[in-house]
């Protein structure tokens, strides 16, 4: 329960049902640990803040179920926000909320729910999971609400886990559960969405990072260098490669005839490549560390729809074995803009979720 | 009508300190005892500089005013103690300095049950001529508290302890102890906490007070044997676990005993979900955790003061219960040692 109208429905409908529950929220990131980023007024990062742990807990009292705050900052920081940062400064451009969901949430509270006699977890996660009774396999769909669709951020997860999670809402849609909401007469129905990176404020992960290097002693001048042009012209300067991210724009400040977009970011001389609109097309990218949920791995080419960034709309594509298990060679039909490594490669056929991996 | 009430309180209050009524100031709880006593006899001192002497165990009710006393330019030593709990008065001794004003040591600590050498700090207080403040919120109502006998000059209670109702407590204040108010008024509680005293509280807390004067020896015996059976039951029941200081001199109601190789956290949830309620080693507030500066400062590793929790009895606790308490600990840990990556079973 994060304190969100989503979780507040799901503990709310399954109480309903008559099932026995326990309302837990997970407290990741000490909201108060970086001060400059939390400004007086205005939106400060959403996860955790003590506000949420009311508002979860004035749902679980309204529903009259057990309700506790649990604290998993350690192993949040350590397998996420610390990789979030490494994967700027090796110049790819991470997704935090799928380590989260791999690492933490369908991990460490998977584990901990079942330390205190839970059998499964549910969360407010948009998608649905089936199982083939035929194979045995679990499967997992997007939601019925395309918009609020998150398969795209669950594609680790492997078949232990999804027997014993339950996606309540992946069958409605936003209104209809606002809907419940008010129905079920929950104190956060109206409550806004969050929308970012929960433990970066304002969406300023360029300034998370900042921050979080100051707290660590690293400086501006450890981290600056050069941009430069696919020729090697040199074209101007940079504060830092984790700035930027392939098929960005803003930042750059050159003045050029045309407009240019970030290629590429080489951490290793701390350089970020620009170039031009076409020079972000690519027609191929590897992923690697696949994992395969909807079908076993594959040994032979299949086509799918692949998505490479979860606001991109899924893009035919033929998907071959590679050298090695685990890596998945994708070739595209047509080529696509800005492939970013780092992010999630996430195969589907139709709204079959079949698996995904990482960028390369 | 209310005045004679409240001066009725007073003197039950006096009694179970074994201090002259006119020596006990109403106020809030335990903290704001704290706070008073430290703040205020130290930033009264004629002194250009100071130096206070406390230990690493206290209450955040008394850390924190004298952290609050450094950002003001006092000097604070903050005692460390043994695995044992228990501070030695050779350090309270070797940290005096000529500009020593006070001494915070507390009675009883409240994570460990574990009881302070108050009477031999106390001479050194007196041979050094320096106040002592002592904090007796968790052994008012426990053991026996002779304010006089002890020889200190200042002792903090808190109602709540006695079961009182929350929000109200006590600073006892030795005749003649140069203390000034820490919140400004009218001329309350002889000036030295104005504020329209909390008559229904102050009643509560004499009552409780003098229900716990006479009833302390044998509810404290009570008290030790449940304990002993329920820390007894424990540790043979549950394979690597302990008590984090054992062989101290406790209070009779507090055990805090560690359970290697899970999360406190998750068997406080656990046995909550039984229906037993007990606290762990954290201070979970305001969305920071750390462990406890307590198990901290007596040396345990980190993961130890994780796994530790902490159980208190009180008049409504039982041999029933105790014993129902014993096979909820060993079920639950049992159930997370089995899901613990770090947890290997000893042979």
């Amino acid at each position: 329960m994060s304190g969100g109208v989503d979780s507040s429905v799901v503990a709310g409908m399954l109480h309903r049902r008559g099932l026995a529950i326990v309302g837990l929220t997970m407290q990741l990131w000490n909201q108060r640990r970086l001060p400059e980023l939390t400004s007086e007024s205005g939106p400060t990062g959403r996860c955790c803040s003590l506000d949420d742990v009311y508002d979860a807990r004035y749902v679980a009292q309204h529903l009259g179920i057990p309700y506790y705050v649990v604290n998993f900052e350690q192993r949040f920081e350590e397998q996420v926000v610390k990789p979030f940062i490494d994967e700027y400064l090796a110049g790819r451009t991470p997704i935090p909320c799928t380590l989260c969901n791999n690492f933490i949430k369908f991990d460490q509270f998977l584990d901990m729910a079942a330390g205190v006699g839970a059998e499964m977890i549910a969360t407010g996660h948009y998608a649905r999971i089936s199982r083939d009774n035929s194979t045995g396999r679990y499967q997992m769909r997007k939601s019925v609400d395309a918009a609020k669709d998150q398969t795209y951020f669950l594609f680790g997860l492997e078949q232990q886990q999804l027997a014993r999670t339950l996606f309540p809402l992946g069958e409605f849609t936003k209104p209809q559960v606002r809907e419940l909401a008010r129905e079920l007469g929950l104190p956060v129905a109206e409550k806004p969405d969050s929308q970012e990176i929960c433990f970066v404020p304002n969406g300023d992960y360029a300034g998370f990072i900042d921050a979080y290097f100051r707290e660590q002693g690293i400086t501006p001048e450890h981290t600056r260098g050069e941009i430069l042009d696919r020729e090697g012209h040199v074209l101007g300067e940079h504060l830092g490669v984790h700035h930027f991210t392939v098929g960005q724009r803003r930042g750059l400040r050159i003045a050029a005839g045309e407009p240019l977009y970030v290629i590429a970011t080489e951490p290793a001389s701390q350089r970020v490549i620009v170039g031009r609109n076409e020079d972000l097309l690519r027609a191929r990218l590897i992923a690697n560390d696949v994992n395969w949920i909807s079908i076993p791995p594959i040994a032979a080419p299949v086509r799918a729809q692949v998505k490479i960034r979860n606001k991109h709309l899924a893009a035919w594509a033929t998907l071959y074995p590679a050298d090695a298990p685990k890596r998945i060679e994708v070739h595209f039909d047509e080529p696509q803009r800005a492939v970013t490594p780092g992010q999630g490669a996430v195969f589907y056929d139709g709204d079959l979720v079949l698996g995904g991996g990482w960028i390369e | 009508m209310a005045k004679q009430k409240l001066e009725l309180a007073r003197r039950q209050t006096a009694a179970l300190l074994h201090c002259d009524p006119k020596e006990i100031v109403f106020l809030s709880g335990g903290t704001e005892a704290d706070n008073l006593a430290i703040l205020g006899t130290v930033r009264t001192h004629p002194a250009a500089r100071k130096h206070v002497i406390t230990t690493a165990i206290e209450h955040p009710a008394v850390l924190n005013p004298c952290r609050e006393l450094e950002r003001e330019g006092v000097d604070v030593t903050y005692a460390a103690v043994g695995s044992d709990g228990i501070v030695d008065p050779e350090d309270i001794r070797r940290a005096l300095r000529p500009e020593t004003v006070l001494i915070s040591v507390m009675h009883a600590n409240n994570e460990l049950g574990t009881i302070q050498p108050i009477q031999k700090i106390s001479q050194i207080a007196r041979e050094a001529n320096v106040l002592l403040h002592v904090d007796g919120v968790q052994a008012a109502g426990k053991t026996p508290v002779d304010v006089k006998a002890l020889g200190i000059d200042l002792y903090s209670i808190s109602g709540h302890k006695l079961y009182a109702p929350k929000g109200i407590g006590a600073l006892y204040v030795k005749s003649g102890t140069r203390l000034s108010p820490i919140q400004f008024g009218g001329k309350h509680e002889r000036e030295r906490r104005p504020g329209t005293e909390n008559v229904p509280g102050a009643v509560a807390l004499g009552a409780a007070a003098a229900r716990s004067s006479v009833e302390l020896n044998e509810e404290s015996s009570r008290l030790a044997a449940l304990r002993d059976r329920l820390e007894n039951g424990i540790l043979s029941s549950v394979p690597s676990s302990g008590v984090n200081g054992a062989h101290s001199l406790r209070t009779p109601n507090t055990t805090n005993l560690y359970f290697d190789g899970l999360e406190g956290e998750s068997l406080v949830i656990s046995l909550d979900l039984k229906g037993f309620a007990v606290s762990s080693g954290s201070a979970c507030s305001s969305g920071a955790v750390e462990p406890s500066h307590v198990l901290i400062a007596i040396g345990l590793p980190r993961e130890r003061a994780r796994a530790s929790l902490r159980f208190s009895l009180g008049q409504s606790n039982n041999e029933e219960q105790v014993d129902a308490l014993i096979s909820a600990v060993a079920e639950s840990v049992a159930q997370l040692r089995k899901l613990s990556p770090t947890y290997t079973a000893s042979v």
